[in-house]
């Protein structure tokens, strides 16, 4: 029983563990718009294209998420250029500005092999996260979390339907900007805990397991949260146990999660479709 | 003169160097083939999906002692089939089932990494090690990756009827699902032969750039298959180069070429760049 | 905050007050591919007016209504709604626009009575929470349309016709003085169909303006007072009698719909000269029974208007 409480004894595990939860949250409070839209790609390519930036701030001594910051906004104009002029599909402009961006933080990193370690941000590493980086960390969060929940009414109607948004008096433009904004800040933040590579989970799965348990957005959204601040949480305890891989753990656990969704979900689970299929009488609710 | 044939002849010198520009070229010719599907097809992710999720099935099989491509292969498979199964059952977007599926098994391949003693280095899995390769990886990676070029140039025409018209394939009489899958496991492989030199996280440039260049000069598809294999060869063997002088690893050191490539394709081509637009 | 959240209720206090007229002045759209939609439209329309907008496809319709709602920039010519400009108009919710076919996604996590509150979010202060007065607006929208009972059904379980009348009872709800309706009886049951041209008469009774594009010619004379038609240029608009005429007709649409004539021997067996043509967009046909002068009224149905 003691054994179970060890990681609470360290100071470096507590703050892993409110850091993860923390990031949990605010991901899981952006996944709910982004897997609707089918933009999960966006959010996998916002990971990856950080990444040069925070190779530059930690080379130039400069807070990181200032660098990630301007690496992902300049990765944006760049497919919005290339979108403009060219008729490729979206999919392969994204995938091809986010690896161009991810191979250039490589080797920025490649060639300075003392100054950066790559896996830390291709992986995060919040066992070892500075206290620096906490409170960029704990800023970014907190600030798009306080946002979201003034504003999260408006991002639905204009993600449900826009036209109807403008004829409310909503500026849908303005309000999409605010969204990417965020889901570029809480990409940088998420980076501490899972690394670039697992960004994606975060702003796509906890929204999509909360997606198959509710018809309401006001519930999916708290349903999501709560899974984000539960995963993030627990993920890192666990992580104390398995000698690192954070990332990993946080991950594996929301994929599990979304499985069991997929699976025992009430109304929209595989086998209460396969109990209405076997009893077609029933009238399906 | 001296000085362009130094910069080619001195790496060349060495070993090692000489199989990565051999691995690379052979990397390039198969990646920038499947490369052209992917781009018409809109299938950007499901590269990117597949080769995150390879992860876990080159533990697996480094603990049954089996080979790592078999394993890398089967768990690649596993994430297309899994994501299938989980839209086709589920209100849930594909984009969405994709990322779900990908980022949880590259997450699970993490954990089972750090808990499993295998020799294998997690930075080379990742980032690739093209400057490793040894003369047996050479010959793994020219067996995939030739077979598996040899397998797509020969139905060419049906993946490309699937890419373009799946109704119309369907129509005359196309096993839609044969092609579906065939060209996944095609992806695979290609995957699976690039991951040494490449890495996992970077096979998704290989697989886009090349397709995507060659889309922006030609309207003719047997064109662009030609074109995408004399870029990405080209910006392979270049890169291999260039890494060897800049001292940097050698797969960014390739996908920034080709990026450099595509830039100068988005500007400058002769009817589909930037310039030609504004002239017109 | 406060500030905002009393402009809301301001706003909306007027919007009851306000008389609902639409003047178009000379509106020209022409799209970025050089294509003129729409040349030198111009209508005024009145409080309390159901006023059909008929015209073949690729007429400007939709463009029309994009004008007004400022989703398209005319190059030349103005809107003003209620005396106001209409950037103004719209900014204080005057204007309800219900479009064809709403561009949702059907999957998307909200109830039906979600759907209908978001017509109140104008009315609503900074963080958009609900008051009683807007619970309120959304049961009597959800009752008018008789869309009660399924106010806990996810939007996408609902057919056609529901789906319509959910839109339509976030219309009420939003409670603009100006409804545009775009093709609301395309593709929905009759019983939705019925429903709404009796919300449509009441909202006039209560002086709403509304402007309704339809394919369904037969329905127009039944229900709309005034009728503007369109064929890239407003060929005729007015009272109905006045303008919904066979001659006016034959002009929006010429050549494009079917179009028969009894007349002669197939139709009397004296030298009755009248003669009866039959115009149809494919769904309920317009009839016009009379000599050759074209400028009689059409039929209607007799029962609609004494009934309500």
């Amino acid at each position: 029983m003691s054994e179970l409480l060890v990681p609470f004894a360290y100071e470096y595990m507590l703050k892993a563990m409110f850091v993860s939860a923390l990031v949990g949250a605010v991901c899981a409070f952006l996944s709910a718009y982004l897997m609707l839209k089918g933009w999960s790609l966006m959010g996998d390519a916002l990971g990856h294209a950080v990444v040069p930036g925070v190779v530059a701030a930690y080379l130039m001594k400069v807070p990181y998420a200032a660098g990630a910051f301007f690496a992902g906004l300049l990765a944006a104009i760049g497919m919005a250029v290339v979108k403009q002029h060219t008729r490729l599909r979206e999919d392969a402009i994204i995938g091809l500005v986010f690896t161009s961006f991810f191979a250039a933080g490589l080797l920025m990193a490649s060639i300075n092999p003392t100054a950066v370690n790559i896996q830390t941000i291709a992986l995060g590493n919040i066992l070892g996260i500075s206290d620096e980086d906490v409170w960029q960390v704990v800023i970014i969060a907190g600030v798009s979390m306080i946002i979201l929940i003034l504003k999260w009414r408006d991002l639905m109607v204009v993600f449900f339907n826009e036209s109807h948004a403008r004829t409310v008096g909503l500026n849908p433009w303005a309000l999409k900007i605010l969204f990417f904004t965020l889901l570029a800040a809480c990409t940088v933040a998420a980076l501490q805990t899972v690394g670039a590579c697992l960004v994606i989970a975060m702003v796509v799965t906890p929204g999509a397991t909360a997606y198959l348990l509710t018809d309401r957005f006001g519930r999916l959204l708290v349903l999501s949260v709560a899974i984000g601040v539960t995963t993030g949480f627990v993920g890192a305890y666990i992580s104390y146990f398995v000698d690192g891989a954070t990332g990993g753990v946080i991950v594996t656990l929301q994929t599990l999660l979304f499985l069991a969704a997929f699976f025992l979900a009430p109304k929209h689970g595989r086998l209460a479709a396969r109990r209405r299929a076997a009893a077609p009488s029933e009238p399906a609710l | 003169m001296m000085d362009v044939w130094d910069f080619v002849a001195v790496p060349l010198s060495y070993g090692f160097m000489q199989r990565a520009l051999i691995a690379s070229i052979f990397i390039g010719a198969v990646c920038s083939v499947l490369s052209c599907y992917l781009v018409l097809k809109g299938w950007a992710l499901m590269g990117d999906a597949v080769s995150h999720a390879v992860l876990p099935g080159i533990v697996i099989a480094f603990v049954l002692g089996l080979p790592l491509a078999v394993g890398a292969f089967a768990a690649g498979l596993f994430c297309a089939l899994m994501t299938g199964y989980l839209k086709d059952n589920s209100r849930v977007k594909e984009d969405t089932v994709m990322g779900i599926v990908f980022s949880g098994m590259f997450g699970f391949g993490l954990v089972l990494f750090t808990k499993v003693d295998t020799d294998q280095h997690l930075n080379h899995i990742l980032f690739g090690n093209m400057l490793g390769i040894t003369a047996r990886d050479l010959v793994e990676i020219g067996i995939v990756s030739g077979g598996t070029l040899l397998a797509v140039l020969a139905e060419r025409r049906d993946l490309l009827l699937y890419c373009f018209d799946p109704q119309h394939a369907r129509a005359i009489g196309l096993p839609l699902k044969v092609i579906h899958y065939s060209l996944l496991v095609l992806l695979a492989l290609t995957i699976v032969a690039s991951l040494k030199a490449v890495g996992i996280i970077l096979v998704v440039a290989m697989l886009v750039a090349p397709g995507a260049i060659a889309y922006l000069l030609t309207d003719r598809f047997e064109r662009m298959l030609v074109i995408a294999a004399v870029v990405a060869i080209g910006s392979s063997a270049v890169g291999t180069i260039v890494s060897f002088h800049v001292d940097g690893a050698t797969g960014p050191c390739i996908v920034l070429i080709q990026a450099f490539v595509f830039l100068l394709t988005f500007f400058f081509a002769p009817r589909r760049g930037v310039f030609a637009l504004r002239r017109a | 905050m406060s500030l905002v959240a009393a402009k809301g209720r301001r706003t909306h206090v007027a919007s009851a007050d306000v008389a609902a007229t639409l003047s178009v002045r000379d509106v020209t759209v022409a799209y970025s591919n050089g294509v003129v939609a729409l040349r030198d439209a111009s209508f005024d329309l009145g409080p309390g007016t159901i006023c059909g907008l008929v015209g073949v496809n690729g007429s400007g319709k939709s463009t029309l209504f994009k004008a007004i709602m400022g989703f398209v920039d005319p190059r030349h010519g103005e809107v003003r709604i209620a005396s106001l400009p209409a950037a103004e108009a719209l900014k204080r919710g005057y204007v309800v626009y219900v479009p064809q076919s709403e561009e949702v996604d059907w999957n998307f996590p909200v109830l039906v009575e979600d759907v209908v509150m978001m017509g109140r979010y104008g009315h609503m202060n900074f963080l958009r929470i609900p008051s009683v007065e807007d619970k309120r607006k959304v049961d009597e929208a959800l009752e008018r349309l008789d869309m009660s009972g399924y106010r806990h059904c996810q939007i996408g379980e609902l057919s056609g016709g529901q789906k319509k009348r959910v839109f339509l009872a976030r219309a009420l709800a939003q409670e603009g003085r100006i409804i545009l309706l775009d093709e609301p009886f395309t593709g929905v049951d009759v019983k939705t169909e019925v429903a709404i041209v009796d919300l449509l008469r009441q909202l006039r009774e209560n002086g709403h303006l509304m402007l309704v594009s339809t394919h369904n010619l037969g329905s127009v004379p039944d229900f709309c007072d005034h009728v503007v038609l369109l064929n890239r240029v407003v060929l005729a608009a007015g009272p109905t009698a006045r303008t919904f005429t066979q001659k006016n007709l034959e002009r929006a649409f010429g050549g494009v719909l079917r179009h028969f004539r009894l007349e002669g021997g197939e139709l009397h067996a004296d030298e009755d000269r009248r003669r009866v043509t039959v115009l149809s967009d494919d769904e309920r046909p317009v009839v016009f029974y009379g000599d050759e002068r074209g400028d009689e009224e059409p039929l209607r149905r007799k029962n609609h208007e004494d009934e309500s």
